[in-house]
């Protein structure tokens, strides 16, 4: 019960870091007045990095999916009137 | 003329749907008519959560801020919302299926009222909610009846283009229901997905490739700052991340979330809820931005003319001048414009239908509204208990044909700009009810009057800020005018964009001081409300 319960906190560390990771890498100040190099020869270097974010975040949320999955609320059942 | 017959095709498609819809309905209850009776599989259940959070801003409203702001719109608008909203689905979304499946809930406001004991305070919600979300369905209609007004070159006038879209959005939401609205709203979404990689191939062959129309961007001084992030600061691209949390605050996002047959049909919309983004938005964004250097297309030309007069000589016009100058310099329109400039005809007709799709996306607002109104006020009221669960069926429907006349009428008489102001103080405002659904599933301590202090405080700060807008005029580009100053430090600001708190998006102190009233207030607020009996039912031990 208590390892469960510590795997279930960890879990859950990892997944708000995970988030507040993607959050701050969202703040991209470092491509702020940057446009080149362009990206496949025709995408802005801040706008490459943004679609690249989304693909990125599009993982991340595969990998919270496994960890933070509340499972239990699917065999919920109504209760008795 | 072949635009508007593929239009009217669309518009015919949608309109079977709805029936479709109507014939395959499994009973004639509440939960089947407003929910599809909790029976919506994995497929469909992305594409219309996907399609019901797509406005016409997604497509053109995207594009046409890219086109006056570049790049920038993407980070702003796209990315914050590929991370937050999934996010939110995952976290609070999950629960609101749990719960409504468990208690029977239909609306958030049953939700609420259910959770904190509260009755009046619900219908205070309520009322709050349905002010916020009314003018998306009026500037629906009015985007409806340009759209129709353009691609038929006039033919079709405003007047008709607005009756038309508005009585086939109303019949298949009459007829459909939430089943119909949700069909209608997944094969909007391959619309939508399908054009942007459409738009751009065919952009492209027109313009010769994009590679030229980069460099010479970037060669130029007036359009390189489009390329990159330096027109901003980092404070305002930070408070754009608030905005996406309006998402699941609002109504018909949250019921929505009702509507899974299972839980694990959220799995699969939280994954690739990012990708649908992609796919809309750097289209959108990426095409927005290249619209700078077609000045082989006419109208576009003219926009970019405008444009630089405002830049070189803008302070020295007058009022209604810069006013002219800015509506001919607006980018809405401009997406359209590129395809006609490019495209084959047929081709640029199939566009426009994806454009048709796009105005047309207040579809799950009218049902939300009539499903709040039947659920929260008529039955919460004793009318379903006094005639019946069909009664209540058919109050809903006459609901949908009222609203959407009313949304009619207004749209015929009232200018756009009065909701495009609406519609931006709409995200703030549900992004500062956020609070609210967190604190009902999150936190035992919560109670009914730190809900009623989050909802005051969102309704009187959307009306104040709004105030502002309306009553200080834009500014010149690249200034602010003070508001509300203490101590030679500037509270409050009136931008070219709107109104700014610190620097910062209004949204940003909206969410915050709701968060914190919510906090306080419950604190504050007795202890024996809700009883032990009611938080029993939402959380263990």
């Amino acid at each position: 019960m208590v390892v469960q319960a510590t795997a279930i906190r960890v879990k859950t560390a990892l997944s708000a870091f995970l988030v507040a990771a993607l959050y701050v890498l969202h703040q991209d100040f470092w491509f702020w007045r940057q446009a080149r190099p362009l990206v496949f020869g025709v995408l802005p270097i801040g706008l490459a990095y943004h679609a690249a974010f989304t693909v990125a975040t599009s993982v991340v949320l595969a990998v919270l999916v496994k960890l933070l999955w509340p499972a239990a609320l699917e065999s919920e059942r109504p209760p008795r009137e | 003329m072949i635009a508007a017959a593929v239009v009217f095709a669309y518009l015919g498609v949608v309109l079977y749907i709805g029936v479709f819809a109507f014939r395959t309905r499994r009973t004639d209850g509440a939960e089947d008519f407003f929910l599809a009776g909790r029976s919506l599989g994995p497929a469909v259940f992305l594409l219309s959560l996907f399609g019901s959070n797509m406005t016409a801003f997604s497509i053109l409203g995207a594009s046409g801020h890219a086109f006056a702001n570049g790049i920038v719109t993407y980070g702003l608008m796209a990315s914050s919302s590929a991370l937050v909203i999934p996010v939110s689905l995952l976290v609070i979304g999950t629960r609101l299926w749990s719960l409504g499946k468990r208690h029977g809930f239909i609306t958030p406001v049953q939700m609420f009222r259910d959770r904190w004991e509260c009755g009046h305070i619900g219908t205070a919600i309520f009322a709050v909610q349905t002010v916020l979300l009314v003018p998306y369905i009026i500037i629906a209609v009015i985007g409806g009846g340009t759209t129709l007004r353009t691609v038929t070159d006039g033919a079709v006038p405003f007047w008709l283009g607005g009756a038309i879209v508005s009585l086939v959005v109303m019949t298949y939401v009459f007829l459909g229901g939430m089943r119909g609205t949700a069909w209608v709203n997944a094969f909007q979404t391959v619309l939508f997905l399908l054009f942007g990689a459409v738009a751009v191939s065919v952009v492209s062959a027109g313009m010769g490739g994009f590679s030229g129309a980069m460099e010479s961007l970037f060669e130029s001084p007036a359009t390189a700052p489009l390329l990159t992030r330096e027109r901003i600061s980092p404070l305002y691209f930070l408070s754009y991340t608030f905005i996406p949390l309006s998402s699941i605050a609002f109504p018909h996002i949250a019921i929505f979330c009702l509507t899974a047959r299972r839980l694990a049909h959220f799995k699969k919309t939280i994954v690739f809820y990012p990708i649908c983004m992609i796919l809309i938005w750097l289209p959108s964004v990426f095409l927005g931005v290249v619209a700078n250097q077609a000045r082989a297309v006419p109208a576009i030309e003219a926009k970019l003319e405008a444009r630089a007069t405002l830049a070189s000589s803008g302070a020295a016009l007058g009022v209604e001048e810069r006013d002219r100058l800015r509506i001919q310099a607006g980018g809405d329109d401009v997406i359209l414009r590129l395809v006609e400039g490019y495209a084959p005809t047929l081709l640029a007709a199939l566009l426009a239908a994806a454009v048709m799709a796009a105005v047309m996306a207040s579809d799950s607002q009218i049902l939300a509204l009539s499903t709040m109104f039947t659920e929260d006020v008529f039955a919460y009221y004793g009318g379903t208990k006094r005639y019946g669960d069909a009664v209540q069926v058919r109050t809903g429907r006459l609901f949908v044909i009222i609203l959407t006349c009313v949304a009619y009428l207004i749209a015929l008489r009232i200018p756009q700009s009065i909701f495009d102001l609406a519609t931006q103080y709409a995200f703030a405002g549900y992004a500062a009810l956020s609070p609210l659904l967190v604190a009902a599933i999150f936190w035992r301590r919560s109670t009914k009057w730190g809900a009623l202090a989050s909802t005051v405080w969102t309704a009187a700060a959307v009306a104040a800020i709004a105030m502002v807008q309306t009553m200080i005029p834009a500014p010149v580009p690249g200034t602010e005018v003070p508001v509300l100053a203490i101590g030679g430090l500037d509270i409050v600001t009136r931008a070219t964009t709107g109104a700014m708190v610190f620097g910062l998006l209004p949204v940003v102190p909206m969410t915050l001081i709701s968060a914190l009233l919510m906090v306080l207030v419950s604190m504050l607020s007795p202890r024996a409300c809700p009883g032990r009996a009611t938080l029993a039912r939402y959380f263990a031990g």
